[in-house]
């Protein structure tokens, strides 16, 4: 029964950072219908520029650990937003009108150029963060001791996830995000600025998914220039079990696959963890390729 | 007079080509090796990818079974390695009948990313030594080598001439393939799937049977790959495996042999021109594929439209 608990709240904590990543595949995917495949290495990036700020900028030794933390995921936030809507700029927006294998490839090109370029300023060994920036406290819930650090990564990402979707309901920029995943063209005729809109998803994706890198980091303490692959195949994996292109379906697809993932590792086998998310994905694509909460998929003729 | 000049050309260069051995050091061949395995993986993707036009990621997977029969029943029962060829290459074509079966009809970027999972379910297996016949993680030693005749091909040089001889029966099979009525099928798809089903073309057949073929030649490659190298591995067969292998295909111009085969040199052979950049060399070929597709999409060297001539 403990074990049973501590894998279930393990997999809230990791389906937490795959619902982040998931929501910067399924906004690109809703608006552009593009697999953003460098978004993955954009993750990457946001936990080597978390460590990096930290270990230069010392903010949780002058501002206190929990501030400190907060201002830095703020910081990587926004750096790797910049990235985002820079990479829009350089490799998809002059294949906008492109066939649809040209961008994928072009994806593909970026997400080396990203993986690679932080290997050549990194290196390609693990880099560690330092211990114990947040104090390494159990919670009792139930009577069973949890981690503070999942804790933290559940809640954070759950709030974020719910100003996200709140965001995108209510306000005027959300509305028109909403349009143009629905019509481009049409949106383009009511006077919604395009261009704009799919800047904005390429800084706010990209955002949520610095923000995981981050988490990641603190979390695992480890980190690898190419961890980001095999996180962006998982959370595309979320994205599609949630039902690609919807934002609540992200969330409940990441969280759901944390979860699968964890306690699979735990009961079934933990050699074929990996293997897990990759059966998810083949069996939902077979069964049902709407996903749980699918928006249509089939292909316009 | 003009297809004179050139099939003068092309035969002064293969000519030079057989020649190179003879004056290439061991690295330099082993390099031409290389380049020509690439070629054949290459071309054999490019009848899913450039013919068929369907996004497949996980080629390795069809390599790596190729190899893994051929290391597995060489080792074991101590069949020939030229026997286990084609031997393989049907291990590689049931598989992908049994697997592209129901992942067929997915479109695009769907399709893309299954295959991607496939090939990663393949390494996991092979490191978690599926049945205790894979070897684990240390993969499998001790390959023989081909024989024809007695003569055992050892050296690089003599792998030479037999990867290149290999690399002749493809281009001379994928050419016939190109024109037949079956690769004219498949171009039609690609261009247009509705049109082609309304043609009378059964469209998930076609697709089927490009996987299974694509997937008989990569695992005879996969053979070839096995017995040059004596050992394989999981690692030899991993995602950026299928990722070269798409590479060469996008770059060099998919739907075209001769684009294939440039691609082949530039994408395995040009990092070893340039090996004291080693570590940028991947970034800079993620680099050149943006590059590619925003100027040249359709690669270096793009398949020319076809002509038919009406008799008059």
């Amino acid at each position: 029964m403990e074990q049973f608990f501590q894998q279930l709240t393990n997999g809230l904590a990791v389906g937490g950072i795959y619902a982040l990543i998931a929501l910067g595949y399924t906004m690109v995917y809703g608006v552009m219908k593009l697999i953003n495949f460098a978004h993955g290495d954009l993750f990457t990036l946001g936990s080597y520029l978390g460590l990096s700020l930290l270990t230069s900028l010392a903010l949780t030794e002058n501002i206190g650990a929990f501030m400190g933390v907060i201002a830095l995921a703020i910081l990587v936030m926004a750096l790797v937003g910049i990235v985002g809507v820079v990479l829009e700029r350089a490799a998809y927006r002059p294949l906008r009108e492109s066939p649809r294998l040209s961008a994928v490839v072009s994806a593909l090109g970026a997400s080396i150029v990203l993986s690679n370029g932080i290997m050549l300023i990194y290196g390609a060994k693990y880099l560690f963060y330092p211990q114990n920036i947040l104090p390494s406290m159990t919670i009792p819930i139930f009577g069973l001791p949890v981690p503070l650090m999942r804790i933290i990564i559940l809640v954070t990402s759950l709030v974020m996830m719910a100003a996200l979707y709140l965001f995108i309901q209510k306000t005027t920029i959300g509305t028109a995000i909403r349009a143009a995943a629905i019509d481009q063209g049409a949106a383009r005729l009511m006077g919604i600025n395009v261009d704009m809109v799919i800047m904005m998803v390429f800084m706010i994706g990209p955002a949520l998914g610095g923000a995981a890198g981050l988490m990641v980091g603190l979390y695992y303490g480890n980190i690898n220039f190419t961890m980001g692959w095999v996180y962006g195949l998982k959370a595309f994996t979320a994205a599609i079990l949630g039902g690609i292109g919807n934002i609540p379906g992200a969330m409940v697809g990441g969280i759901l696959l944390g979860v699968i993932e964890s306690l699979g590792a735990a009961y079934i086998s933990l050699a074929w963890k990996d293997a897990i998310a990759f059966f998810v994905l083949i069996l939902i694509l077979i069964v049902r390729p709407t996903g749980l909460l699918g928006e249509r998929v089939a292909e316009k003729v | 007079m003009k297809t004179k000049q050139i099939i003068t050309a092309y035969a002064v260069t293969i000519i030079l080509f057989l020649c190179c051995p003879a004056f290439l050091n061991r690295y330099w061949v082993d390099v031409l090796n290389n380049v020509g395995l690439y070629a054949i993986l290459g071309l054999s993707l490019n009848v899913i990818l450039g013919y068929a036009g369907l996004f497949n990621m996980g080629h390795a997977a069809f390599y790596a079974i190729g190899a893994y029969t051929a290391a597995i029943l060489n080792t074991k029962f101590g069949v020939p390695v030229l026997l286990l060829i084609p031997v393989a290459g049907v291990f590689a074509a049931v598989f992908a009948a049994v697997v592209a079966r129901p992942i067929i009809h997915l479109r695009g970027d769907y399709l893309l990313i299954v295959t991607i999972g496939m090939v990663e379910i393949l390494r996991i297996a092979l490191i978690n030594d599926l049945f205790g016949i894979t070897g684990g993680s240390n993969g499998i030693y001790g390959i023989g080598r081909p024989e024809i005749f007695g003569f055992k091909i050892k050296k690089p040089h003599e792998f030479f001439y037999l990867i290149w001889l290999f690399v002749a029966i493809t281009v001379f099979f994928f050419n016939r393939l190109e024109n037949s009525r079956f690769g004219r099928a498949l171009n039609f798809l690609r261009e247009d799937e509705v049109a082609a089903e309304g043609s009378g073309i059964n469209t998930a057949w076609y697709k089927l049977l490009a996987f299974i073929l694509g997937a008989f030649w990569a695992g005879m490659t996969g053979v070839l790959y096995a017995t040059k190298m004596n050992f394989i591995s999981p690692e030899s067969f991993n995602f950026w495996e299928s990722v070269v292998i798409f590479m060469i295909v996008i770059l060099g111009g998919s739907g075209s042999i001769m684009g294939v085969i440039l691609g082949a040199f530039l994408v395995v052979g040009l990092p070893e021109v340039f090996r004291d950049f080693a570590n940028a060399r991947m970034l800079f070929f993620g680099a050149a594929m943006i590059v590619m597709m925003i100027f040249r999409n359709e690669g270096l060297i793009p398949p020319k439209p076809k002509k038919f001539v009406l008799d008059a």
